[in-house]
C-alpha cells in the first residue's frame, strides 16, 4: 500500500478535495493517442501491476479512502436507492465480499484483515473501525444487506452483472459517483441497452465484440479498461438524480477559472468473474484531476488539448462538455505550441 | 491461448458406469477455487506430439467447491485424452486443470427446467441438481443411457429425484420420447441439453418443430480454445522465420522471437494486432475483422487467428 488515506475531504460545497503530488504522479492519464475515438480497450487486468501504480492490485486504495467512504455515506443517507440488489443476485453478493475481503486483506494487510474458519468468517476494516463476525453466505448475520455491507468499504462504483442468454444484466449495484447514469434507472437493462446513449460506438460493433469478449472471461481472468469525462468541481456524485444540484456548475466556468474548476474524471473499470453465481463483478474506480494538477505534467497538458480540439461533436454532446469546451480547449492552448 | 493451471492431487477414483471413470480432485497448495452449476475445466494432458486439453464437466455440489469431481467416459476412438485418463492415471498422481469456465449456467430466473443428459451428458447436471434443489426449483431429469456403457449416478438419482427422474435405458428398449417429453410444458420452461450431437440436435429440432423459442433451448457447447496446426511465419521486414507450434498463438510465438506487435485484448475482439498477409492463407478465428476484410485476405489478427496451410508471410 503506497498512498496512505488522508483525513476526510469533500466532493461537494466547499470542495476541499485535493490530489497530493503523488496522487497526480500515479493518476490513470487514459489517452494513448492525440485523437480519442471508442474502440473495445479491453485488456487483461494482470496483478500484481507495476509497483505503486493504479494497476498494481485487484482493488485500488489510496489517500482519498476515508474521503470517499464519507461521500458514499452521505449519498446513501440522502437516498437509499442508490445502491439496490435484486434477490436473485444474492450469492453474486456474496462472490463480490469473497473476492473485495480476500483481495483487500492480501493486497492492504496493514489496514484490513480476514480469518476465514470454514464458513464462520472475521473481517477487520482498521480504516473504518469495523469488525464483524459473519456466517459466509448467510445475508441474516451481516449488519446491512451484503452489497451495500462491501460497497460502503471500497472506493468506486459496483455493480454485479448476471449473466445470462449470452448477454449481461446490471442487476445489482452501488453506484454514488456515477459520471452521469442511474442505476434506478438502468437496473434490469441489458449490456447494450445500458448503453443506448452512447453515440457512434453501437454502429462500429464496439459493444458487440465487448459482449463477447465479457461473457467468455473465466474466473481468475480480470480485465480492465479506462474511460473518461471532464467534471466541473471535485464532484464525485454526478447523478441524474442530482443533476439540479450540480447541472449549473457547467455555466460557472470562465476563462480563467478553467484550470481551478475543469477536471478530467477517469473511470478503471475492472470486470472479475464471480465463481458461485457466474455473475462479472464490474468495478468503476473514479480519479479526478483539475486541470491546474494535470499540466504539471507538460505531455499530459498538450495530449489533453489535443483529445479536446479533435473530440467529435457527438461526443462533446454526450459528454455533457458543451457549454465550456471551447473555454478548455483555448486554456490549455497555452501547453501546445505546436497546435 | 496459454491459460495458467492449476497444480491438483487425485485423491479418489470410481468406476461410476462400465465405461465412465469419476475422479475426485484437490488442490496441491491453498484452495480450489469454487465454481457456478454447469462450469467445467480443463484437464492438461500428455500426448504423442504435444499436449492435449480435454474439457470435462465438474460434477459434484458447488457448496462443496473444495474438492472437484470429473467423470470421464473412455471414447471407443479416442484421440489420447480419455484413454490417458482410463488407463494412466492413479490415485496420487498429480494433473494440470485450468480455472473453471462457464458456457453451460442454469437460468436462474426460469419457471421450470427441463434437462435432457445422454450418457456421460449427465455430468453438468450433476453439479445443477443440488442448487436446484437448495433453491426448491421445479425441474425434471430425463436420462438417457445404455446401460452396459454408460448410466453413472443412477440411485443417488432416483433417490433425490424420485418421480422427476425419468430414465430411458436402451439396452432395456425405453426410448425417450422427445416430442411426449417437450409438448405441453409451461411457458417460461427452459430446456437444457447436454449428450452426443445426435441427441442434441433432435431435441433443438423437435423443440423448433413445436415452436420453442432458441432462448429457452440450452445445450453444452465447450469452446476449449482450439490448438491448430504448426506452421512458418516469414517476416519481410526483419527476414526471421518465426515457427509457430500447435498450441501457441502467432502472437505468442511473434513475442517469444522478440518480434513486438501492438496488442490489448489478446482475443480477437480490439483491433490492435492487425498486420498485414502478404502470402499464404489465414484462418480467421476474431472477431474484429469485416467479412470483406476476411476474404481479402490481406491482414490477420496474430492473436487467436492462424495460416490455413504451412505458412504465412506477414509484413513485420
Amino acid at each position: 500500500m503506497r498512498m496512505s488515506p488522508k483525513p476526510v475531504q469533500t466532493f461537494r460545497d466547499d470542495f476541499t478535495y485535493s490530489n497530493s503530488p503523488g496522487a497526480v504522479a500515479r493518476f490513470p492519464f487514459p489517452f494513448p493517442e492525440d485523437e480519442y475515438r471508442y474502440s473495445v480497450n479491453i485488456e487483461p487486468h494482470v496483478t500484481p501491476g507495476p509497483e505503486g501504480s493504479v494497476f498494481e492490485f485487484l482493488l485500488d486504495i489510496d489517500e482519498h479512502y476515508l474521503s470517499e467512504m464519507a461521500e458514499r455515506a452521505t449519498v446513501l443517507e440522502e437516498n437509499p436507492k442508490r445502491c439496490l440488489a435484486m434477490p436473485h443476485m444474492d450469492l453474486a453478493c456474496w462472490d463480490m465480499i469473497e473476492r473485495c475481503m480476500t483481495s483487500l486483506a492480501a493486497d492492504y494487510p496493514e489496514h484490513f484483515s480476514l480469518q476465514v474458519d470454514g464458513d464462520q468468517w472475521t473481517w477487520e476494516n482498521r480504516l473504518l473501525n469495523i469488525k464483524d463476525s459473519f456466517t459466509f453466505g448467510d445475508s441474516s448475520t451481516l449488519p446491512l444487506p451484503p452489497m451495500e455491507y462491501m460497497g460502503r468499504q471500497v472506493q468506486g462504483d459496483f455493480a454485479l452483472l448476471d449473466q445470462r442468454d449470452g448477454d449481461l444484466f446490471l442487476d445489482a449495484g452501488i453506484v454514488t459517483c456515477p459520471a452521469d447514469w442511474s442505476l434506478a434507472f438502468d437496473a434490469g437493462m441489458s449490456f447494450s441497452e445500458w448503453h443506448g446513449p452512447v453515440p457512434l460506438a453501437h454502429e462500429m460493433g464496439v459493444f458487440d465484440r465487448a459482449l463477447k469478449y465479457l461473457t467468455a472471461i473465466p474466473v481468475g481472468r480480470p480485465v480492465r479498461r479506462l474511460n473518461w469525462t471532464l467534471t466541473v468541481n471535485a464532484r464525485m456524485d454526478t447523478s441524474p438524480e442530482t443533476y439540479p444540484n450540480w447541472g449549473t456548475d457547467r455555466a460557472s466556468v470562465t476563462a480563467d477559472n478553467v484550470g481551478e474548476k475543469v477536471h478530467l474524471r477517469v473511470e478503471l473499470q475492472v470486470l472479475d468473474r464471480m465463481p458461485r453465481s457466474n455473475a462479472l463483478m464490474f468495478s468503476i474506480r473514479t480519479f479526478l484531476i483539475s486541470f491546474d494538477d494535470l499540466v504539471t505534467n507538460p505531455d499530459w497538458a498538450r495530449r489533453m488539448h489535443r483529445v479536446l480540439k479533435t473530440l467529435p461533436p457527438e461526443l462533446i454532446e454526450y459528454k455533457g462538455l458543451g457549454r465550456y469546451h471551447d473555454l478548455a480547449v483555448e486554456w490549455l492552448s497555452r501547453f501546445d505550441p505546436a497546435n | 491461448m496459454s491459460i495458467d493451471s492449476i497444480p491438483v492431487r487425485v485423491m479418489a477414483i470410481e468406476q461410476v458406469a462400465p465405461m465412465i471413470r469419476e475422479f475426485k480432485l484437490e488442490a496441491i497448495e491453498g484452495r480450489l477455487p469454487a465454481f457456478s452449476p454447469g462450469s467445467h475445466v480443463q484437464v492438461i494432458m500428455p500426448g504423442a506430439s504435444r499436449e492435449i486439453r480435454n474439457a470435462y464437466s465438474l460434477c459434484g455440489d458447488p457448496a462443496t467447491p473444495r474438492r472437484y469431481s470429473i467423470a470421464v467416459r473412455l471414447q471407443d476412438v479416442s484421440r489420447g485424452g480419455s484413454s490417458f485418463m482410463h488407463g494412466q492415471v492413479n490415485v496420487g498422481d498429480q494433473l494440470a486443470i485450468t480455472p473453471p469456465a462457464n458456457l453451460f449456467a442454469p437460468v436462474m430466473t426460469a419457471r421450470k427446467h427441463l434437462l435432457i443428459a445422454g450418457g456421460v451428458g449427465i455430468t453438468p447436471f450433476m453439479s445443477y441438481i443440488p442448487e436446484l434443489k437448495r433453491k426448491g426449483a421445479d425441474f425434471e431429469l430425463h436420462y438417457l443411457y445404455r446401460s452396459s456403457q454408460t448410466g453413472a449416478y443412477l440411485d443417488q438419482l432416483q433417490q433425490q429425484l424420485g418421480s422427476a427422474l425419468h430414465r430411458y435405458d436402451s439396452v432395456q428398449g425405453n426410448k425417450c420420447d422427445l416430442t411426449a417429453v417437450l409438448s405441453g410444458q409451461g411457458p417460461g420452461t427452459h430446456v437444457y441439453i447436454c449428450g452426443p450431437e445426435s441427441l442434441i440436435d433432435g431435441v433443438r429440432s423437435t423443440a423448433a418443430a413445436l415452436g420453442w423459442p432458441d432462448s429457452l433451448i440450452h445445450f453444452e457447447a465447450f469452446a476449449a480454445p482450439e490448438p491448430g496446426e504448426p506452421f512458418k511465419a516469414q517476416l519481410t521486414h526483419s527476414g526471421k522465420t518465426v515457427d509457430v507450434a500447435a498450441d501457441e498463438s502467432l502472437l505468442e510465438a511473434l513475442e517469444r522471437e522478440g518480434v513486438k506487435v501492438p496488442n490489448l485484448c489478446r482475443a480477437g475482439v480490439c483491433g490492435q494486432c492487425r498486420t498485414a498477409v502478404l502470402e499464404g492463407d489465414v484462418e480467421h478465428r476474431d472477431d474484429f475483422l469485416s467479412n470483406d476484410e476476411r476474404s481479402s485476405g490481406s491482414c490477420i489478427m496474430p492473436c487467436v487467428s492462424r495460416a490455413a496451410g504451412k505458412h504465412l508471410t506477414l509484413d513485420l
